[in-house]
């Protein structure tokens, strides 16, 4: 056995972290589940009576749940592919030795840096169906006027939330350049050079060499975009306000608790969040943990 | 190659950074001479009428306010915070809230004392009309003192597109209003009537239905044993379709859509009586020349009421401070204080007609005689379930466009209220 003082002061400089993170996070994950077990569909001090999983049954035969489960898995699909190849494509340009790359570096990683509040309310307006300004107004002045039809883009209840996907494209594909970025420059130029040497064409260095080097920032992208993916609140309240057409489960639950004011039916959703999130990050944390082991 | 990596960290590092938020929260204060007043008046005539009762409030008795207001998101923020201290038996002396059932949750959780004997110490009975109080009470018992009262049904209109269109008169029946929307479409360049975000058309509805339905029709929607899947409601929908079918929807808030109407740039915009203050005092429009006003077509003589509202919490500290704030607030002299400021009239029913002008006199004197409807959407009718199912049905519709699935929305929101 060690003797206490290899431990102590380590396991001392940690524990008010891990004191914190059991009270505050997981603490609070637990009364959250407890809650959502519950029939607590009110605010007060009375508590609810355990109740299984009513709250969850319920949710899913409810056609509100599921269309706002829908929108998200638009949203998520179209953001996640549009921001991924737009950010590899980025990457891909700015790889290459250019002139100037400090520069377009920061501008395209610029948008990453303003908060979803402001990006939706900018895009409200760029989306509004005002045929004289913004997107509208720009597919006019190129003749396409008749293609928009000065619709709201996010209104359509077809394609609504594809267009909400936009902003979030424009807002983290520069990250998601970033990341490739340093991914294409870990790999090591001697294998490019061997490569090249062998009679690789340039995209056959890519496509050969760096790209199966990529899969950490392939995941580390997914997963980092996918979670903010299914946790989008301010994106969409801050574009859409409370609207139907444009509701996500994390405005759903926020509607249940603060304006409906039944607890019970929002832990519920949160509890689908939140598993929505572990089943995107705990498989990518287990990989992650493997590979760590391996390399050691 | 290692340094590639560890770039590759930093990035996903600072990412889940972004990702999450962090906030703060307030602390408590001592009791004592000090009274808090929580509200989400934080603005204009609102947070000026406000300041006016404070400053009375603290020349007349003894007691020093701590104004609570919480900005942001039309009281959503405010509420927010509110649920969290009265979850932690932390209220303030009074909050602001809309008369009515939107107040039910806060009642059956046991947060608030009844104000009955209040009522009836104040004498308040006499001045208040009796309609107000009926509807805005749970059980028998009533739980906040009204200040202010807003008017829902107002249709207003812009007279020179009006004239551009050939109409001689704002349309007074539901018949001549959807004639007149046809007319502006056909004749002018200007959009028939405008919407804004969701909850404009929810008020719409409110309109439209107490329109079709009348008063007495209307309220008994918002009882135990209510029809919603009645003939009357279903003409009324109808009308809904064919109305909101002439709008056009704008992106902002309700100021945008009622903004083009003072503009010239829409005829017609059904909102609640803000919207007086908004193009008086904000877009320094003129009343008669840029915009006139009328009760929304087929309910002349009643009043879709909301009201502010102050309450008693249980267990608030400072208990007899809260009871002079809410004899200040149910005064005359309060009201007449406060309402001028906000753009709103009196509850009270003996309030002196001299302090108020333009709208707001008008709107005084529809009040006198007016029979009373309880506005759904500003909370004085439905609880804040059937709201919020409502309002996803109204959604739905704005998408699909089929008034039977809406009827069958408003049927289902009106079972598990």
């Amino acid at each position: 056995m060690r003797k206490a003082r290899d431990w102590l002061p380590g396991l001392l400089l940690v524990l008010p972290s891990i004191i914190l993170i059991g009270i505050f996070v997981y603490g609070l994950i637990g009364w959250n589940f407890q809650l959502s077990l519950t029939d607590k569909h009110l605010p007060g001090p009375k508590p609810g009576e355990f109740v299984g999983l009513d709250n969850y049954v319920a949710l899913w035969e409810l056609k509100r749940w599921t269309d706002s489960v829908w929108n998200l898995v638009v949203f998520t699909v179209v953001f996640l592919g549009g921001a991924m190849l737009l950010g590899f494509v980025l990457a891909l340009l700015l790889d290459k030795p250019i002139r100037g790359e400090m520069t377009f570096r920061t501008v395209y990683l610029f948008p990453m840096a303003v908060s979803f509040i402001a990006t939706g309310i900018v895009w409200r307006w760029l989306m509004a169906s005002d045929s004289a300004a913004g997107l509208n107004g720009l597919f006019g002045a190129v003749g396409l006027g008749a293609l928009v039809d000065g619709q709201t883009w996010w209104r359509d209840p077809e394609t609504g939330m594809v267009a909400m996907a936009l902003p979030a494209i424009w807002q983290l594909a520069g990250y998601v350049m970033a990341l490739f970025l340093a991914g294409f420059r870990g790999v090591s130029e001697d294998l490019r050079e061997a490569g090249r040497v062998d009679g690789a064409t340039e995209w056959q260095v890519y496509r050969h060499v760096v790209l199966p080097q990529l899969r950490p920032v392939l995941m580390v992208a997914i997963v980092i975009m996918g979670h903010m993916s299914l946790k989008v609140f301010d994106l969409i309240v801050a574009v859409a306000g409370n609207s139907t057409v444009a509701e996500v489960p994390a405005v759903y639950m926020w509607k249940m608790v603060f304006d409906v004011r039944d607890p019970a039916f929002g832990a519920s959703i949160a509890s689908h969040l939140l598993l929505a999130v572990a089943v995107l990050v705990i498989p990518y944390l287990v990989w992650n943990m493997r590979n760590e082991r391996d390399s050691s | 190659m290692r340094a590639g990596w560890k770039a590759v960290g930093a990035a996903a590092l600072a990412g889940v950074l972004m990702a999450t938020g962090c906030s703060g929260g307030g602390g408590g204060d001592d009791a004592g001479k000090k009274v808090e007043i929580f509200s989400w008046w934080t603005g204009g005539g609102e947070e000026a009428g406000l300041n006016a009762l404070i400053e009375k409030f603290e020349k007349d008795t003894d007691y020093t306010v701590e104004n609570a207001a919480v900005a942001g998101g039309s009281g959503t923020n405010a509420q927010a915070k509110l649920q969290a201290r009265l979850e932690a038996q932390d209220p303030p002396e009074s909050f602001q809230g809309h008369a009515g059932k939107e107040l039910q949750e806060n009642i059956e959780a046991g947060y608030l004392e009844p104000l009955t004997d209040f009522y009836k110490d104040e004498g308040l009975n006499d001045v208040l009309p009796k309609e107000l109080t009926e509807q805005s009470s749970t059980d028998g018992e009533v739980y906040s003192v009204p200040v202010g009262v807003h008017r829902s049904n107002v249709l207003w209109f812009n007279p020179k597109v009006l004239e551009e269109a050939g109409i001689e008169k704002p349309p007074e029946t539901t018949e001549d209003f959807i004639k007149a929307l046809k007319a502006v479409k056909d004749e002018t360049d200007a959009a028939p009537i405008t919407l804004g975000v969701q909850w404009t058309a929810d008020h719409l509805l409110e309109n439209v239905l107490l329109a079709e339905l009348g008063q007495e029709g209307y309220q008994a929607l918002w009882q135990e044993d209510a029809d919603w899947d009645s003939p009357e409601v279903t003409k009324a929908l109808e009308d809904f379709e064919e109305i909101s079918g002439y709008a056009e929807t704008k992106g902002g808030d309700w100021q945008e859509a009622a903004q083009a109407v003072v503009d010239g740039d829409a005829a017609f915009n059904v909102m609640g009586d803000w919207a007086a203050g908004y193009f008086v005092n904000d877009l320094k429009k003129k009343d008669g020349e840029d915009f006139g006003y009328v009760a929304y077509p087929d309910t002349d003589g009643t009043y879709l009421w909301l009201a502010d509202t102050f309450t008693l919490p249980v267990g608030a500290k400072n208990s007899e401070g809260t009871m002079e704030w809410l004899k200040l607030v149910s005064s005359k002299e309060g009201q007449d204080l406060f309402n001028p400021i906000k753009g709103s009239i009196p509850a009270r029913t003996d309030a002196d007609p001299e302090k108020y002008d333009g709208y707001l006199k008008w709107a005084l004197g529809e009040w006198s005689d007016a029979k009373l409807a309880g506005s759904y959407w500003h909370g004085v009718s439905a609880t804040n379930r059937q709201k919020d199912s409502i309002d996803n049905a109204v959604g739905n519709f704005l998408s699909d466009k089929d008034p039977d699935a809406l009827q069958k929305g408003l049927v289902e929101a009106a079972k598990n209220p």
